[in-house]
C-alpha cells in the first residue's frame, strides 16, 4: 500500500488535462479498433495488401460494416482533444516544474516519463506518418520509419504499450485507495483525514 | 489559500470569455474566406474534421508533393474495392472499349465541352508513380498515366468563382474536391495504369487520382465534372456521398 501522505493537491491544470485525456486514450482505443479490424493485419514497407507477406495477422476478423467512418471521425476528434490537452500540459507542465513529480517513487517517475515525452509523441509521429497529405509537406517522417505499412505497425504496437500502461495504472490506483487517488484527482483534495485536508 | 473567487477574478473571466466568444466568430469568419472550413463541418464529428482539413490546407499551402516511387517499386498486387457499376449504360459502354463514352464538363465555365478518351488522349500524358492507401489500412503502389486535371479546366476556362469541382461517376460515390486539390500538379485524369489501359475495377475509362489523399477519394468510373462555387446546393450539401455512409468529405487524414 502506498502511503497518503499530506502531499498538496493536484493543480487544476493536472486534473483537467488528465480526465480529458483520459477520455481522449478511452475513444482512441475504442475508434482503433474499430479501424483495425476492417484489415486486422500488419506489414513492414510502404506497402501491404491480402496475398502478400504480412509480418503479423492479428487474431481478430475483418470486418467490413462500415464501422471504420464513425472510427476514423471519432479517432481524429479524439487525437485533436489529446494533442491540444497535452500542448497546455506541457506548457503548464514545464512553467511548474511539474515533471519532477517528487511526490512518486523512481518506477511512477520513470513510467510517466515514457508515457508523456516517448509513447503519445511516437503516437503522434506515426499516426501523422500515415496521413498521404502530411507527407507531401514532411515526406522524411514516413521514410525515416521505413514506410507507410511500417508507420501503422509501429502505430499499433506503441499503441498497445500505452493500452498496458493505462491498465496498469488504474490497476495501482484501484490497489492503492480508489476513492482517495480518482477522488484526489477531481477535487483536487485528499479526502478529510486528521491533521492534513 | 482560500478558494473563494473575487469579484475581480470573475470580472476577468466574463471579460476572457467574451473575448474568447467573439475571438472563434472572426476565426470561423476569416476561415470561411480563405477555405479552411470543409462541406461536412456539422455536428460533434465536423470539429475533428474542421480542424485536420484546416490546418492541412495551410500546412500544405506551400511545397506539398505526394511521395513519388521507381518503377521497381509497383506493386505486383493491386487490389480493387467494389465492382464496376452493373447499369447497362455502363456495361454497353465497356462492351464496346468505350468508344461512345464522353466526358462532360460543365458548371462554371466559360466553354463547356464533351471529351471523347481519344480527345483526352491526345492532350499531353502525365505519368506518377505513387502510393495508393484504403482507408481500410491496405495500401499499394502504381503507375498512373493520364491528364492533370488542371489542364482540362485550361480548356473548358473555368471560372474565377468556380470553387469546388464534383465529380459524377456511372457508380453513386459521386464526390468533390477544392481547387487547390484540382489545380495540384499531380491531381490527375488517369486513363492508364502500370503502363496498359486502365482496367475496369480500377475505374475505366477515366478515374481521378488525388495522390494526397486516401484511396477513396480517387473517384472511378468518370461520367461528368461540373464547377461550383457553393456545394451548398449540390446533392446532400456536404460536397460527397461519403458523409451520407459515414465517412469523411476529406481524406487527406
Amino acid at each position: 500500500m502506498i502511503e497518503l501522505g499530506p502531499f498538496p493537491r493536484h493543480p487544476l491544470l493536472v486534473r483537467v488535462t488528465h480526465w480529458l485525456t483520459a477520455v481522449s486514450v478511452g475513444a482512441l482505443v475504442v475508434s482503433g479498433i474499430a479501424i483495425l479490424l476492417a484489415h486486422p493485419r500488419l506489414y513492414w514497407g510502404e506497402v501491404g495488401v491480402v496475398g502478400m507477406p504480412s509480418l503479423l495477422d492479428l487474431p481478430l476478423p475483418f470486418v467490413l460494416t462500415g464501422q471504420t467512418g464513425w472510427g476514423r471521425s471519432l479517432h481524429f476528434l479524439a487525437a485533436w482533444t489529446i494533442v491540444l490537452t497535452g500542448i497546455v500540459y506541457v506548457i503548464g507542465g514545464v512553467r511548474r516544474a511539474h515533471f519532477q513529480w517528487p511526490l512518486y517513487n523512481t518506477l511512477q517517475r520513470r513510467t510517466y516519463s515514457v508515457v508523456v515525452f516517448v509513447l503519445l509523441p511516437l503516437l503522434i509521429w506515426t499516426g501523422l506518418a500515415m496521413s498521404p497529405a502530411i507527407t507531401s509537406v514532411a515526406p522524411f517522417i514516413v521514410r525515416v520509419l521505413g514506410g507507410h505499412q511500417s508507420a501503422r505497425t509501429i502505430h499499433f504496437f506503441v499503441a498497445a504499450a500505452l493500452a498496458t500502461f493505462v491498465v496498469g495504472h488504474v490497476v495501482m490506483v484501484v490497489a492503492s485507495g480508489f476513492n482517495a487517488h480518482v477522488g484526489a484527482m477531481i477535487t483536487g483534495k485528499l479526502p478529510a483525514r486528521k491533521g492534513a485536508a | 489559500m482560500s478558494d473563494r473567487i473575487s469579484r475581480r477574478t470573475m470580472l476577468r473571466s466574463g471579460l476572457a470569455a467574451a473575448a474568447g466568444i467573439s475571438g472563434l466568430g472572426a476565426a470561423a469568419e476569416i476561415a470561411r474566406r480563405y477555405g479552411l472550413i470543409p462541406p461536412d463541418h456539422g455536428g460533434l464529428y465536423g470539429i475533428g474534421e474542421t480542424l485536420t482539413y484546416g490546418s492541412h490546407r495551410v500546412l500544405m499551402a506551400t511545397h506539398s508533393m505526394a511521395r513519388e516511387f521507381s518503377r521497381q517499386e509497383i506493386s505486383t498486387i493491386a487490389p480493387v474495392n467494389g465492382d464496376p457499376p452493373d447499369s447497362d449504360e455502363y456495361q454497353q459502354l465497356l462492351a464496346r472499349e468505350f468508344s461512345a463514352w464522353r466526358l462532360v464538363v460543365d458548371g462554371l465555365v466559360t466553354k463547356p465541352a464533351s471529351f471523347s478518351l481519344q480527345d483526352l488522349r491526345r492532350l499531353p500524358p502525365q505519368s506518377q508513380i505513387t502510393h495508393q492507401a484504403c482507408e481500410e489500412g491496405w495500401s499499394f503502389i502504381a503507375e498512373w498515366t493520364g491528364l492533370p486535371l488542371s489542364t482540362l479546366l485550361d480548356l473548358v476556362q473555368a471560372r474565377p468563382e468556380a470553387r469546388w469541382v464534383v465529380f459524377y461517376p456511372f457508380d453513386e460515390f459521386w464526390d468533390s474536391i477544392d481547387m487547390a486539390e484540382a489545380r495540384h500538379p499531380q491531381t490527375l485524369l488517369a486513363y492508364g495504369m502500370n503502363g496498359g489501359d486502365l482496367p475496369a475495377g480500377h475505374g475505366a475509362p477515366l478515374r481521378l487520382r488525388v495522390p494526397r489523399q486516401l484511396g477513396y477519394k480517387s473517384i472511378k468510373y468518370l461520367s461528368r465534372i461540373t464547377l461550383v462555387d457553393s456545394l451548398d446546393r449540390v446533392e446532400n450539401g456536404k460536397g460527397s456521398l461519403s458523409p451520407d455512409i459515414g465517412y469523411s468529405w476529406y481524406a487527406g487524414i
